[in-house]
């Protein structure tokens, strides 16, 4: 699975990619992989305020939940609605038909802390071996 | 997303490589290495449900008691009755503690009449063992056998196609809750018609290095049937649909048998044993709290310790909870004081700070009778 190079990484899994003011936010192919069949999506309404870090919703498989944290500040300006019915979308495209909400930029800082493609990989690397 | 913790080394069965060979995402549990799913916990669920399934349970343990007086022994710290059991026979039964609340669940086996196999939890095999050994005034040899077994369990609908493959003893005529000695797959072994899914099937005791040639022999003499390797996480979603209990949810130091929905492995008519007299008073002015079985009737998935409220405020925790593959539906296991337990009873989950309505349903929740 590839990981896109214009896109940024959390050490929590998280994706996210900017188009002009927007920002689109997924969880990575590594995080749907480990949690297995995606059965269910707790996604926020549009018009909350996310701050960076702060759990926002959740994806579950039938063994495991997950928390999901917002990799930047923002306000969720809309959420897949499609994953209500099609959750395995997260497990088919994560980096793209999966994604779960856009929202709004609060600051672009936010973003430099994120880590890049080539980065996350290590990451996932390191943590498998650790 | 949070990383697996690692804490002390974890013990690896005698199938740990091939596990890790054919994918398996590994966990630990019980302080063993375990795979928790091949290629998904549904479709394992699935298979078992529907067709036969493979599992490596070797984590679990063994605990062997002899003597003149082994019977004694194992009625005096058990709640169940072995003295009732015959040769070839086994029960489950409850390892009391004097507060009548549970060291462990089991399985005891009697392999002759002073010889009995019992089968004990993973987490617990040496607090068992310690236990039983400890308070042993029958002169009973008793003995951590665990390093002597390796346990698979053949579960679901085609099981017995596929086991009497394996061997000449007569699997078909062997009733639920029996076993027989002999030859497995061509390993010395002890079979046994039981399992913790809620489907038919056999747990098959035999020698750690007889384990992978048996796996294999296992899955070729099931090729024809689909089977299946299952992980711990099909085996958790499959004893939940039935009900069964888990040691450190619906069970533990605390819960009594009759708190659990046991009370038919209490027998206090027997002679006397640990924890009886708390499970008489029990049993006279019976229990304010105990297990429940709920679905959700909101959306949301409930999870292992959350919150029970009704009116708003905590009644009780949830002690097991998935989504059903059986059922499609969103089941769970909670401990509620009784006036909460009555069937159609509306109750909130708490998820995640919100409150979702369940209603209190019967348990099993699948019973393989009416599906």
């Amino acid at each position: 699975m590839e990981y896109p190079a214009e896109y940024r990484y959390t050490r929590e899994h998280e994706w996210v990619r900017v188009d002009g003011d927007i920002a689109t936010v997924g969880i990575t192919h590594h995080a749907q992989d480990q949690l297995g069949d995606v059965v269910y999506v707790e996604l926020p309404e549009a018009g909350t305020k996310l701050q960076v870090d702060g759990a926002f919703g959740a994806v579950e498989s039938v063994k495991a939940v997950s928390d999901i944290y917002a990799p930047i500040s923002g306000e969720v300006t809309a959420v897949n609605a499609d994953l209500i019915d099609a959750p395995e979308k997260i497990n088919d495209d994560p980096h793209g038909e999966g994604w779960l909400v856009r929202m709004t930029v609060f600051d672009t800082n936010e973003l430099q802390a994120l880590l890049t493609a080539e980065q996350y990989q290590q990451y996932v690397a390191a943590e498998a071996g650790a | 997303m949070a990383a697996t913790d690692r804490q002390p080394p974890l013990r690896p069965t005698p199938l740990n490589r091939l596990h890790r060979a054919a994918g398996a995402r590994m966990v630990g549990f019980g302080g063993w290495d375990m795979p928790v799913e091949y290629e998904g916990v549904v479709a394992e669920h699935n298979a078992v449900r529907t067709g036969v399934g493979l599992f490596d349970v070797s984590h679990m343990g063994e605990i062997e008691v002899r003597g003149p007086q082994a019977v004694d022994l194992v009625d005096s710290l058990c709640s169940n009755r072995a003295a009732s059991l015959r040769d070839g026979q086994a029960q489950y039964s409850g390892l009391l503690n004097p507060r009548g609340g549970f060291l462990d669940d089991l399985l005891v086996h009697r392999l002759a009449t002073e010889h009995f196999l019992l089968c004990v939890n993973a987490a617990n095999q040496v607090a068992d063992f310690e236990w039983i050994r400890g308070n042993n005034p029958f002169d009973a040899e008793v003995e951590l056998a665990s390093e002597r077994y390796a346990q698979l369990a053949i579960q679901g609908p085609q099981a017995l196609a596929v086991a009497r493959r394996l061997t000449g003893l007569d699997l078909d005529g062997m009733r639920y809750y029996w076993f027989a000695q002999g030859e497995f797959a061509g390993a010395p072994a002890i079979i046994a018609r039981t399992g913790y899914t809620g489907e038919d099937g056999f747990e098959v005791y035999l020698p750690p290095t007889e384990a992978v040639r048996t796996w294999h022999a296992i899955m070729a003499a099931g090729a024809g049937e689909s089977i299946r390797p299952c992980g711990l996480g099909a085996r958790n979603t499959l004893r939940l649909e039935a009900a069964m209990s888990l040691y450190g949810h619906e069970i533990d130091a605390d819960t009594t048998p009759y708190e659990a929905g046991l009370g038919w492995i209490v027998k206090l008519g027997k002679q006397a044993f640990c924890g009886r007299e708390r499970l008489a008073r029990q049993r006279r002015e019976g229990v304010r709290r105990k297990i429940a079985g709920f679905e959700m009737r909101g959306r949301g998935i409930a999870r292992d310790g959350y919150r029970v409220l009704s009116d708003g405020r905590e009644v009780g925790r949830v002690t097991s909870a998935s989504p059903s593959p059986a059922l499609g539906r969103n089941i769970g296991l909670c401990m509620l004081p009784v006036e909460y337990c009555g069937k159609g009873q509306p109750v909130e989950i708490e998820i995640r700070r919100r409150r979702v309505a369940a209603e209190i349903v019967p348990t099993p929740f699948y019973d393989r009778k009416r599906h």
